[in-house]
């Protein structure tokens, strides 16, 4: 069958190419290994300072403190409302006999203050509000505000104003890092192709004079390209793995409070990018290359 | 076997490869194309193998027009069409077995009937021995010889012969056209474009004479002289 032995020919062109242009295929290898090592540590570089920030931004808590004249069943209805609220993540009621508990730790046991005040608590039932984001935070509080129930809300205005211009300057900066390492792995990796495919232009050319079909001379390169790139891409694979692991825990010795994203869900996730974009890649680049000598 | 009708090939930059020919070569002929430089040998050569388009007139060969031939139906054109190059054109990275052995792949033939054809053909050549060498580590003749085993191992009805021993000195010279004219005694047509005057003037087979692309000379049993 003619089928059968066109394929047998590909694949054993492809493997030989490779074999017998060591040297290049090895340096096109190791070009697609940096740039997708490059690419691979940025990304976790970003979904780590993202994850920074997003962590810094749950810690961002709302106080809302309820009319001191409220029933106690009312305060409770409170918590309804408050979930509605969009961007709302999470609430937690105090109510007033807690408060006057966490005011009589600061003070000290030896000062009885319920009795200083004259055995009545002056301290209103409270919410500790939490938002999913820093930029919810002012528009949530400005709902709250506008329940009868509540005599005041307080919130570290400032520090969410800071907080929020930082969030979104680190997810504009590590959105254009992201797309810069991308054209430039990218360019990098096509340039790479090219070359490879271009020290063969002269074969090619020949191939075409013997009666070789476009697609005949093509395949081998595409699944030659194929290979390369999916080399590289496990080197690199291989290195971002190893060097994340070692890195992580390194991080989570020396420096635990600073949070960082150690599930390998989200490291799993690039990896597999890092392949499938890197085989693509180097397959469709090899392809392209060709074209341009086939015209003969 | 080939007719050209008419045939002008204007080049882009003005130049005239050929000027209104006609000219036809029978099944099993042996046909020399001599010529100065310019002449129009290569531009003959080239439209033989539709590398080039005719800017007029017509070209059949094997009682088909490929000029009017679709791309996808060139390569079925080349596996019929064997061709050698004064500079050989061997794929430096395979050896010559694989050399030889690409012109059947290039048809999809079976690996076994691959691996029957391709010794016997290199053994009809003189070169059994070097199936595994690569052509770098070849000589010049060896070299010619393998091209020559590609251009013939799926039996084409036409060789074409673009200045074949134009880098090889004269004794492997004339091995080369004893393989070339043992060729064409098992029924292949010739076509070789040549400036070698020893080997025109020692076989005495059909001589077409072109000067600034036309044709000013055709000759049965002819020499090596322009007649100009």
């Amino acid at each position: 069958m003619a089928f059968s032995s066109y394929i047998r020919y590909s694949f054993r062109d492809a493997f030989r190419s490779v074999a017998r242009h060591k040297g290049i295929a090895f340096a096109s290898v190791l070009t697609i290994a940096i740039s997708l090592f490059i690419l691979g540590a940025t990304l976790l570089l970003v979904v780590n300072s993202q994850y920074l920030v997003s962590t810094m931004e749950s810690e961002v808590e709302i106080i809302v403190f309820l009319k001191t004249d409220l029933e106690r069943q009312d305060s409770l209805a409170l918590q309804n409302k408050i979930e509605k609220i969009p961007g709302f993540h999470s609430l937690e009621f105090i109510p007033k006999e807690e408060g006057l508990a966490m005011l009589e730790d600061r003070f000290g046991k030896d000062t009885d203050l319920v009795k200083a005040l004259g055995g009545i608590n002056p301290l209103p039932d409270a919410y500790r509000v939490k938002a999913t984001g820093s930029d919810k935070v002012s528009f949530i509080v400005a709902e709250i505000e506008q329940f009868s129930e509540v005599e005041s809300v307080r919130y570290g205005k400032e520090l969410v104003d800071k907080l929020l211009a930082f969030t979104t300057w680190v997810r504009n900066v590590g959105l254009a890092v992201i797309i810069g390492m991308l054209l430039a792995g990218l360019f990098l990796i096509t340039t790479t192709i090219r070359l490879t495919v271009f020290t063969r232009k002269k074969e090619i050319n020949i191939m075409k004079y013997v009666g070789a079909a476009n697609w005949f001379i093509r395949i081998p390169f595409f699944l030659e390209g194929m290979l390369i790139g999916l080399l590289g891409a496990l080197l690199a694979g291989l290195v971002i793995y190893l060097g994340y692991d070692a890195l992580i825990s390194y991080v989570i010795k020396s420096v635990p409070f600073v949070p960082v994203v150690s599930d390998h869900e989200v490291l799993y996730r690039i990896l597999t990018l890092l392949i499938v974009g890197g085989t693509a890649i180097g397959a469709l680049g090899s392809v392209i290359a060709v074209r341009k000598y086939l015209k003969v | 076997m080939i007719q050209f009708f008419n045939v002008t090939k204007k080049y882009d930059n003005g130049t005239l490869g050929l000027d209104n020919i006609s000219v036809s070569i029978d099944k099993g002929e042996f046909v020399f194309l001599v010529g100065p430089s310019g002449a129009g040998k290569s531009t003959f050569t080239r439209l033989l193998i539709r590398e080039a388009l005719p800017t007029k007139g017509q070209i059949m060969v094997d009682g088909k027009s490929i000029v009017r031939m679709k791309q996808r139906e060139i390569p079925h054109l080349r596996r019929k069409i064997g061709f050698i190059f004064q500079d050989f054109r061997l794929l430096q990275d395979r050896t010559v077995y694989e050399n030889v052995a690409f012109a059947l792949e290039v048809m999809g033939t079976p690996v076994s009937e691959v691996k029957r054809r391709v010794p016997s053909v290199l053994e009809l050549v003189g070169i059994g021995d070097k199936y595994d060498c690569f052509p770098e580590e070849l000589s010049g003749g060896e070299q010619q010889r393998v091209a020559i085993a590609r251009a013939i191992v799926n039996n084409p009805s036409l060789l074409i012969a673009d200045e074949p021993t134009g880098n090889l000195d004269p004794d492997t010279s004339l091995e080369i056209m004893k393989i070339i004219n043992n060729v064409n005694k098992r029924g292949t047509t010739i076509v070789m474009a040549t400036h070698d005057s020893d080997i025109v003037n020692r076989m005495r087979k059909r001589v077409i004479v072109l000067n600034k692309g036309t044709i000013v000379r055709d000759d049965v049993k002819g020499g090596y002289n322009y007649g100009l």
